[in-house]
């Protein structure tokens, strides 16, 4: 005889039947909250979407005179501020949290850990006021000459060192997306079993290699998740980036040149905003953004929940040690 | 005359608990030696002072002096990865690399110890495995994850790695306690053909295994050790009352 289990059947008590509900409601609500702001971006797009269509993202010119919009800027714009802001960060982030579960003794690893923490707490205004007031200033008299010297024959590294621009947009979004990726990388890091270093250091090896053999091979997925993660993060930051990083609606080589993201654009026009096409055109680049992040987001949840599956089945019985 | 491996007064703490107390006991060359004893009573504690890995647990200290050869192994100018080279081991739970294929486990320590030739390499894992009895099983998948494998197979999988690097002693802490009866079979098996190449310590819940396997047994109780020697008499005629209350099975 076989038993099917029977989902409906199983609340069979007229509380458990009440509370399923309220649970149901919630969940649901925010599945179609979801989708409802992806169909209302789509729909508000749509006098761009018809006017332009692919050249909105292929063409540069952004005229809201003439009502013609091209985001390839903003764009490119965001893609190359999340691109420096992971290259800075992800080794920093790795680093920290390395430091922070191999090597520093474990008080010391929880306070760091939690000040680390603390920095995805500070309001991104905040931020973009530091980097007015301190970082930029600091980008155009010191570190933008001494690159230019050093690496000026590259065209990232050329032209006048202006301090707001795409250089300081991806500084300050490294730093604040740090605390993402280490936190991240810490915790995968701490669910890594003892007696897998342990197998490394009883071979003879010594704490580096350890740490690259057990810890840092064994997470490598897991760290891309949070790398994933924090450009997530780094693509749809808007207060801070858009203090930082100029502003201009172009394409330019030069990261010391000031640049426009698709988060800053929206932030900054979307008020003074008269024509209809004008602000299909913001709800286009918000759909954009909107598509990115989430697909970006998908990705690093597949990463992160393989990263965490390591090892075989049977390595899971026994005590602990 | 030296035993190959000796300690003289060997205490072990975590913080302010003491889990081993004046610890003195001699491991000849070639024998299999067995420490038997209930949970919790400085076992495997032991033998992770024997290979220094004791002290990577956060808060712990060992006092006392353990001699390999004759030398202390914890002088302030000996380097503890060298001593873990010559003294393997081999862990309660099967722990291959999981991102490393099964050449790649066993040929590690030899690149962590700076080989690079292929030849010597493929050789060294080939030897490694027969020795460990899984050449045969693994030949034609060398490449594949370590992890991959059973359980029993991925033991003998981290006694081949742990053989690789020619040590002259091997620790094994309860090796066979996470394996199914056929698996703890094949690895004891395998100890006894062992020998002949590596001294080898070992820690069991099991003294039926103590017994079949080891040359002598030691009787640890409450970080003490109560009694030491052949392991035929210790289980026929054990010389202190409580070995004789543990092994006929009246406590612990």
């Amino acid at each position: 005889m076989r038993f099917k289990l029977n989902r409906k059947k199983r609340e069979v008590h007229l509380g458990d039947r009440v509370f399923a509900f309220i649970l149901k409601v919630p969940s649901v609500a925010l599945v179609l909250l979801l989708v409802s702001i992806a169909y209302y971006l789509f729909r508000n797009a749509l006098p761009v979407i018809h006017k332009q269509g692919w050249s909105f993202v292929t063409t540069s010119v952004w005229d809201p005179v003439n009502d013609v919009y091209g985001a390839l800027p903003v764009v490119y714009g965001t893609v190359v501020s999340s691109f420096i802001a992971i290259l800075i960060s992800t080794p920093l982030s790795v680093g920290v949290a390395l430091f922070l579960t191999e090597i520093a003794p474990t008080r010391v690893g929880r306070v760091v850990g939690f000040l680390v923490e603390m920095l995805a707490a500070i309001p991104s205004v905040v931020y973009g006021l530091w980097g007015i007031f301190v970082l930029a200033p600091w980008l155009r008299t010191t570190v933008e000459p001494f690159l230019a010297k050093t690496m000026g024959f590259l065209p990232f590294f050329q032209g006048a060192p202006y301090g707001v621009g795409m250089l300081a947009a991806g500084i300050i979004l490294a730093i604040m997306i740090t605390p993402t990726i280490s936190s991240i990388s810490r915790e995968i890091f701490n669910a890594i079993p003892r007696v897998q270093r342990e197998a490394a250091l009883a071979l003879g090896s010594t704490r580096w290699e350890m740490m690259r053999l057990s810890v840092l091979q064994s997470a490598r997925r897991g760290i891309i998740g949070a790398v994933i993660l924090g450009l997530g993060r780094a693509l749809g930051e808007t207060m801070a980036v858009t203090m930082l990083i100029g502003n201009r609606h172009e394409v330019s080589a030069s990261l010391f040149a000031p640049g426009s993201t698709m988060a800053s654009i929206i932030a900054n026009e979307y008020a003074e905003a008269t024509s209809d096409v004008h602000v299909a055109a913001l709800v286009e680049v918000g759909l954009l953004l909107f598509a990115v992040t989430f697909v970006i987001n998908s990705l690093a949840r597949l990463f992160i929940s393989r990263g965490f599956r390591w090892g075989a089945p049977s390595n899971s019985p026994g005590g602990a040690k | 005359m030296y035993s190959l491996l000796s300690t003289q007064n060997l205490s072990a703490s975590f913080g302010s608990t003491q889990v081993l107390k004046n610890i003195q006991m001699d491991f000849d060359e070639f024998t299999v030696s067995a420490i038997i004893g209930p949970s919790g009573c400085g076992k495997s504690t032991f033998i992770r002072c024997l290979n220094r890995l004791h002290e990577e647990v956060a808060e712990a200290s060992a006092t006392g002096k353990v001699l390999l050869q004759g030398h202390d192994i914890y002088a302030s100018d000996v380097d503890p990865v060298a001593i873990r080279r010559k003294i393997g081991m081999v862990f309660q739970k099967p722990n291959p690399f999981p991102s490393l294929s099964i050449f790649d486990n066993v040929a590690i320590g030899l690149k962590l110890a700076g080989v690079r030739r292929g030849a010597i390499l493929r050789e060294t894992v080939e030897r490694s495995l027969k020795l460990a009895a899984l050449w045969e099983e693994v030949k034609d998948k060398l490449n594949s994850q370590g992890t991959s494998l059973s359980g029993g197979q991925q033991q003998r999988l981290c006694i081949a790695r742990a053989l690789a690097v020619e040590p002259s002693v091997l620790l094994m802490d309860e090796p066979t306690s996470a394996l199914d009866p056929i698996s703890t079979a094949k690895i004891e098996e395998l100890m006894t053909e062992l020998k002949k190449t590596v001294t080898i310590v070992i820690v069991t819940h099991n003294m039926q295994q103590a017994a079949r396997i080891s040359d002598k047994t030691a009787f640890f109780l409450l970080g003490e050790m109560i009694e030491y020697g052949e392991t035929s008499e210790l289980f026929t005629a054990p010389k202190d009352q409580r070995t004789e209350r543990y092994i006929t099975g009246r406590f612990g």
